[in-house]
């Protein structure tokens, strides 16, 4: 896709291009090279030299247990929130596209989610399920459950999760409305017309038809899983307790914070890039090949 | 017996009322048409019969069976729509399976009801594609062919040729009429386009405003339009309108118009003094002598289409126009003198509309 | 219509009214203990109704701040974090239109590269290279700054890609017009391509701002002087894992605080916001 009218001058163009490509260099493929290159290094204890060690910082990455430890967090996490927050998103959007007129009403009552930060949402969840004050904590214990996400990991795994899907409903919701509104009403109709009643109409045909948004949002989901939650883990748990909601990227944190381990946490940078950039090429090649019309 | 029976129908959205009461019969096996401008309320009448809209009062029944209560399902009735409405996902086998497989029909008895309609519409290569990879003229014989092996007792069309070219349409319009011919079943079809009207329907609906202008066969709206807007609205080109007055002094009777005079045949119906528009066809005009009972008339423009000649000229201060079968080479400015064949006069009560 | 149903969807309405009621739930939740005494609230014994302590704990939260963590009055953290969403979208706009223009608008050597490293760096938000951009910024002496705050983060694509895209709709006719007319690049981008882009700037705006509002990891990184706490990290650092000493309501007015603007752009602007949304992950 070309333009066939063009300007012809050779030096503006550099210039309007150059503050972008500058600042993405600094700020960008130079710390990103760096990483790649800082993961086949290890530093000596002092500071003082450094040498090249191939492969491994990733070698003793995944010798330990604690990163298999992050990564099932981060999995566990990512299937959860992706899978609570879509079936929510779906069920509310086909509720609302029933509405003829109010279509709209619903969907500013229900998108504004998006606009809170994650880690406020984070504080939110906390104060309402915090053991002691909480006010959904103190009806959980009156039911016999010992609620504490600050000794439990499973409890505190859920608070997470929790605010990470309160956040992700809104979002998924919006886009599956559209697609919703998307479907011309003829289709439907003749789907009437066939014999279809509502629930066979809905899976014999509109779902199919939903199917490249929903797979788009699938992708969105678990790469906002990996990375955007980062605020929520730390507003909530640290990370804890005892490293029960650590997640990989919350991990290249904490590892570099300590300063230690420089080639270990690069490592684990340049693990965690190779995955998005997977995420995202998957997403680019079969999302333009479902799309039906 | 699938007789379809529209009584007292009417149809409000909110306060504008679209709908003012429709009465009409289509009997079994009848090719009906449903022909008006748009916003005259064909296709709303259409999807009431189909069960997608409730009407606000008023009855529909099928088959001599009530339908108001029943839901478009059970109506037992087939729709093609505009825009063709196939199942993207689906190939054109299973977008034509699919109403059949609702219902729970046995495989091999969908098979052979989909090849029989595939065979009928010769879409026998293309079941295994996509709609996406299909033609208009294509996608629209699948539409069709979905509609037939459900074997329904009424075939519902909503402007199904809107979308396609001109050539296509023609070809379309012959399809569908033969395949009217061969299954019989009752048809209802929407169109603004008369000559789709003129040349596939038994009976046509003329429908304008949200009511019913005039029922009747092609012919019948053609020879004897029963008002103004029925008469300009059959027929290509339009015919012809020359407002005036009917007077009687004495002798035969005369149209005063603009500028002039033109006798009339002596059974012309009105009174003295009345308001009227005369109506003539534009294949109703011959050339004659200039005379009392024919349009003095100043040639404008001449388009030849090579099997008839267009005429427009100026009569009675406004455009009139003549179609003859003979080549004419009048050059524009060229005095012409019109007779119009005296059976073929209409003549319309300016206020009303109505017939004389 | 399709199906027979006398009367709105009682159903429907339901469901949406749950959903509607659990996603307000928190909020309204903290705008009470935001009204409250902190005694009342750390008891336990917070009722659901609000209390009397609204304006003295506002007053106190924009003014004066917590008393026992960091003593910022909040009113100045929201104006970090104004001062950086604001920067954080106006800089990404005036960059990816002015990058856009180019790269559709001209034919050069490396046209294509230009693009295409502009475009990967879509793939890697900044939580991925943390630490080696902390170096960078450290190493340039912007630590506890804004611009070090903000430019990092104007580094990425999103912007670019959405003008690029809208550009290509933009038919040729409009520039072989301007060129007769006599009008350069620059004063076809400034009379002719500007006004046409309102819209997709103003969707983006939403976008951005949210984006540079709701910031975490990297002013947690970038900061440590208290003057320089936005919004979002103060609240993280008011809250003190031993909870008597926590100031609930302020740490709830303080979130109340940190909500309202972006949710009323959303909502003032959910137009633009949806259009930017749907736009931007294409």
């Amino acid at each position: 896709m070309e333009k066939r009218a063009i300007f012809r001058q050779r030096w503006l163009p550099y210039l309007l291009l150059a503050p972008q490509l500058a600042i993405t260099l600094v700020f960008f493929y130079f710390p990103a090279g760096q990483a790649v290159w800082q993961s086949f290094l290890i530093e000596d204890a002092f500071g003082i030299s450094t040498e090249f060690v191939w492969f491994e910082n990733y070698q003793a990455l995944f010798a330990q247990p604690q990163y298999y430890r992050a990564m099932a967090n981060t999995a566990v996490f990512s299937v959860s929130v992706t899978v609570l927050s879509l079936s929510l998103a779906l069920l509310l959007a086909v509720m609302a596209d029933r509405q003829i007129k109010g279509a709209n009403g619903y969907k500013t009552l229900l998108i504004w989610p998006y606009a809170v930060a994650p880690a406020i949402a984070a504080v939110l969840w906390l104060f309402m399920f915090q053991p002691s004050l909480g006010v959904v904590a103190r009806g959980i214990r009156a039911l016999g459950i010992d609620w504490n996400p600050l000794l439990n990991g499973t409890h505190a795994m859920i608070l997470v999760i929790m605010a990470a899907t309160w956040k992700q409903v809104s979002y998924n919701f919006l886009f599956f409305l559209a697609g919703l509104q998307s479907i011309p009403r003829s289709v439907i109709e003749a789907a009437a017309i066939d014999g279809a009643g509502r629930t066979r109409r809905f899976w014999t045909i509109v779902f199919p038809l939903l199917s490249p948004t929903a797979f788009f949002l699938l992708v969105v989901n678990v790469v906002y899983v990996f990375f955007d939650t980062f605020g929520i883990i730390d507003a909530t748990t640290g990370g804890g307790p005892a490293k029960a909601t650590e997640t990989m990227v919350y991990k290249v944190y904490q590892d570099g914070k300590l300063g230690a381990d420089l080639g270990g946490s690069a490592a684990q940078s340049v693990i965690l890039m190779a995955i998005v950039v997977a995420l995202t090429a998957f997403q680019f090649r079969y999302i333009e090949r479902k799309v039906h019309y | 017996m699938a007789e379809v029976r529209i009584s007292g129908v009417r149809k409000s959205f909110g306060d504008v009322a679209v709908l003012h009461g429709i009465d009409t019969t289509i009997a079994d096996g009848e090719f009906m048409v449903l022909l008006g401008p748009s916003g005259c309320g064909k296709s709303t009448l259409l999807r009431i019969v189909a069960g997608l809209e409730q009407q606000s009062a008023g009855d529909v029944s099928i088959g001599g069976r009530v339908v108001n209560d029943v839901e478009p399902k059970d109506r037992n009735i087939a729709m093609v729509f505009q825009n063709y409405a196939l199942y993207p996902h689906l190939s054109v086998y299973d977008n034509m399976a699919y109403g059949l497989r609702v219902r729970g029909t046995p495989r091999p008895e969908i098979e052979r009801r989909v090849q029989e309609a595939a065979r009928i519409l010769e879409l026998g290569q293309l079941l295994q594609r996509k709609p996406r990879q299909l033609s208009g003229g294509q996608r629209q014989r699948v539409a069709m062919g979905r509609a037939i092996v459900r074997d329904p007792q009424v075939f519902l069309f909503d402007e199904p040729l809107s979308n396609l070219d001109a050539k296509l349409r023609v070809q379309m319009r012959i399809e569908i009429k033969a395949l009217h011919q061969r299954l019989k079943t009752t048809t209802i079809y929407v169109t603004h386009d008369q000559i789709e009207a003129m040349t596939m329907a038994d009976r046509i609906v003329v429908m304008h405003d949200g009511i019913v202008e005039q029922v009747g066969t092609p012919l019948e709206l053609y020879d004897h339009p029963s008002n103004l807007f029925v008469a300009g609205f059959i027929g290509s080109p339009a015919m012809n309108f020359i407002e005036g007055t009917l007077r009687r002094d004495g002798g035969a009777p005369v149209l005063e118009a603009k500028g002039g005079s033109l006798a009339l045949p002596a059974s012309t119906p009105g009174a003295d003094g009345q308001k009227v528009t005369l109506g003539i066809r534009p294949e109703h005009l011959s050339i004659s002598a200039t005379g009392p009972a024919s349009l003095d008339a100043v040639v404008e423009v001449v388009e030849p289409t090579g099997a008839d000649t267009h005429v427009v000229a100026i009569a009675f201060g406004q455009q009139v126009q003549a179609v003859f079968t003979e080549r004419h080479a009048f050059a524009p400015g060229a005095r012409v003198a019109l007779c119009p064949r005296a059976e073929a006069i209409h003549l319309f009560d300016t206020a009303s509309g109505r017939h004389l | 219509m399709i199906d027979r149903r006398s009367g709105p969807d009682w159903f429907a309405h339901a469901v949406l009214w749950t959903g509607i009621l659990v996603m307000a739930f928190p909020v309204y939740l903290t705008f009470i203990a935001s009204t409250h005494e902190p005694s009342t609230i750390a008891n336990g014994q917070m009722p659901l109704v609000p209390g009397d302590k609204l304006l003295e704990t506002y007053w106190q939260t924009i003014f004066v701040g917590p008393t026992r963590t960091s003593r910022m009055p909040v009113g100045a953290m929201m104006v970090n974090t104004l001062v950086m969403a604001l920067v954080i979208a106006i800089g990404k706009i005036c960059i990816s239109i002015v990058s856009a223009y180019a790269v559709v608008y001209f034919r050069f050597p490396f046209r294509r590269t230009a693009f295409w490293m502009i475009f990967m760096t879509l793939m890697l938000p900044v939580e991925v290279r943390i630490y080696p951009t902390y170096n960078v910024v450290a190493s340039l002496g912007l630590l506890d700054t804004f611009a070090g705050l903000t430019v990092p983060l104007i580094a990425s694509a999103t912007g670019t890609l959405l003008f690029r895209q809208f550009f290509m709709t933009i038919p040729d006719e409009l520039l072989e017009a301007s060129k007769i007319d006599g009008a350069g690049p620059v004063r076809f981008f400034v009379d002719t391509v500007l006004p046409l882009s309102r819209t997709n700037i103003a969707a983006l705006f939403v976008i951005l701002f949210i984006y540079g509002w709701n910031q975490y990891l990297w002013p947690l990184l970038i900061t440590t002087r208290a003057d320089m706490q936005t919004i979002v990290i103060g609240i993280k650092k008011m809250i003190v894992t031993a909870d008597a000493l926590t100031e609930w309501q302020i740490v709830m007015a303080t979130a109340m605080l940190a909500m309202i603007p972006p949710v009323a752009v959303v909502l003032l602007m959910q137009r633009w916001f949806v259009k930017g949304l749907v736009e931007t992950e294409k």
